[in-house]
């Protein structure tokens, strides 16, 4: 569904992603795992549009995309939930929420997905008429996703869903991401917490100073020595 | 009984003085763009109004639609062939070039119109008072007051209740999360802009039936309007009303204590002074504006 073909990032002129390639399949969890630094957030801002590569390509359902902006790119069917949330603070929780659906023209597919929203995050419903600007942080990721899933995208790439959060509601996001995909959604997870993705995943990719340096299943990885070295502590 | 009558007479260009500086806020707000030749467009408003009533020979108030289309297509036509460009470079070249914008549309309103003071003589409301009890108002300034209003409440709506108009907020928030959500911030930019020019052309048109239009009319209204903008809280639309409000108030209010005390000192002609005195208190007590939500 989507193929990363060896491509190469920028950031002001200077390498910061070297020949990366990575595939997710329809109905296919897949996580980047890595350390701070390692490119992932990055990575992810390409495929969003954000960045563009200058080397090699990326296609989405067979169709090149890495020249495209932004909004063009969410209108193919990918959402971004970056990792700073970028709630619109002022705007209500149901404002925030329909902004996720702006691409989207039927009344009745959004009201369905704000429905679906407030099913998987009974907390949101509660709080719809409060200024997004005045939730928790949990809250707030949870308003980020909700926003991200209100375009019915195709593909769902969620950057650090549990960065700064308590550990208890780490794994309620984690929770969350698994719900998602058992629903079949497509999903493409960005974490700092190596093991409890690999787990919950599918597949994952191991990056490391901008390059893939192994991929495999969640259970393979999590065998190996490297990452239980690198990363587990083990 | 003259306080009240100045209060009276000071909510209506109060009004005025909101709707002028409406646009300024949302470009400000969406771009973070200083627009210096905000003072033009308005006087550009005052000559589509005055030009067209005089040719078409309609009442300059059936000229308003005229000014609206004009500041929306002059809006447009700055941001696309201008103001596009300035963004890709430092933030410094951006102030300059909308004071650039300035000194053009100004010296290009000097070489079309002349240095003339013109003010629309004939028309419906022009010259013609209403007395109140032992209030008079002029007719004009009352539609300029109420129109100004409507317009506000147009605009106010429309940012507020729509999709596209809460696209608009997004972007002002944040513009990167908004082009997540698949909004086209370039096309937000270009709907502050015509925003802005339709909102300030509109007050132009309803100031050029009591104000001499001239080219160089702008700065007088625009440095108000500015007050406004800094008063109310940078981007905020809410507070640009209550701001224009205010200002509009204190410029009345304030010369009427001046001839109730007999003072020369406190007469007509420091009306201006007090209303940046008033500012610069408000700017240092409370930086971020009446109703400002950003830091």
């Amino acid at each position: 569904m989507l193929r990363v073909t060896e491509i190469e990032v920028c950031y002001s002129g200077i390498p910061v992603i070297h020949n990366v390639s990575l595939d997710v399949n329809r109905g296919e969890l897949v996580t980047v795992v890595g350390s701070n630094g390692a490119g992932k957030s990055t990575l992810l801002k390409t495929i969003a549009g954000t960045l563009h590569p200058v080397k090699g390509s990326i296609s989405f359902e067979n169709e090149e995309i890495h020249h495209l902006s932004t909004p063009d790119i969410v209108r193919k069917g990918i959402t971004y939930i970056p990792e700073s949330r970028s709630i619109f603070g002022p705007l209500s929780v149901e404002e925030n929420l329909e902004l996720g659906a702006f691409i989207l023209k039927d009344e009745r597919v959004i009201k369905r997905n704000l429905e679906f929203v407030y099913t998987l995050f009974p907390r949101l419903a509660e709080r719809r008429k409060q200024p997004g600007g005045t939730l928790s942080g949990g809250e707030q990721q949870m308003l980020a996703i909700g926003r991200g899933l209100m375009s019915t995208p195709k593909l769902l790439m969620l950057d650090e869903p549990s960065l700064g959060l308590m550990p208890k509601l780490v794994d309620e996001m984690l929770d969350a991401v698994a719900h998602l995909r058992s629903m079949g959604k497509t999903i493409l997870l960005v974490e700092q917490n190596v093991r409890e993705s690999l787990e919950l995943a599918d597949r994952g990719y191991v990056l490391q100073t901008g390059r893939t340096i192994d991929h495999g299943t969640g259970k393979e990885l999590l065998n190996k020595d490297i990452i239980r070295k690198a990363f587990l502590g083990l | 009984m003259l306080i009240i009558d100045a209060l009276l007479q000071g909510i209506l260009m109060g009004l005025l003085f909101a709707l002028v500086a409406l646009g300024l806020t949302i470009i400000f707000g969406v771009m973070d763009i200083v627009n210096f030749a905000h003072g033009e467009f308005l006087m550009l408003g005052m000559y589509t109004v005055y030009w067209t009533s005089l040719f078409l020979n309609i009442d300059p108030l059936l000229a308003l639609p005229a000014s609206a289309i004009m500041g929306i297509l002059l809006g447009l036509a700055s941001y696309y062939c201008f103001i596009r460009y300035l963004l890709r470079g430092p933030a410094i070249a951006q102030l300059f070039g909308t004071f650039g914008l300035m000194l053009f549309l100004q010296y290009f309103a000097m070489f079309l119109f002349k240095t003339d003071y013109r003010m629309v003589e004939k028309g419906l409301l022009v010259g013609k008072s209403l007395s109140v009890g032992p209030f008079i108002f002029d007719w004009t300034k009352i539609a300029a007051g109420l129109l100004s209003l409507i317009s506000f409440i147009v605009v106010f709506y429309f940012i507020n209740m729509t999709k596209t108009g809460k696209a608009l907020q997004a972007t002002a928030l944040n513009k990167e999360a908004a082009s997540y959500m698949g909004i086209k911030t370039d096309r937000m930019n270009a709907l502050a802009w015509a925003i802005g020019g339709g909102t300030v052309g509109v007050a132009g048109g309803l100031l050029v039936n009591f104000y001499y239009a001239y080219p160089m009319v702008g700065i007088l209204f625009v440095m108000i309007a500015f007050a406004c903008v800094a008063l109310g809280g940078f981007g905020s639309i809410k507070g640009v009303f209550f701001a224009g409000l205010l200002i509009g108030i204190l410029e009345m209010v304030f010369p009427v204590f001046g001839q109730l005390v007999g003072s020369d000192f406190l007469g007509p002609h420091f009306k201006v002074t007090i209303i940046y005195l008033a500012y610069f208190i408000i700017v240092v007590v409370r930086p971020q504006g009446l109703f400002g939500w950003r830091q």
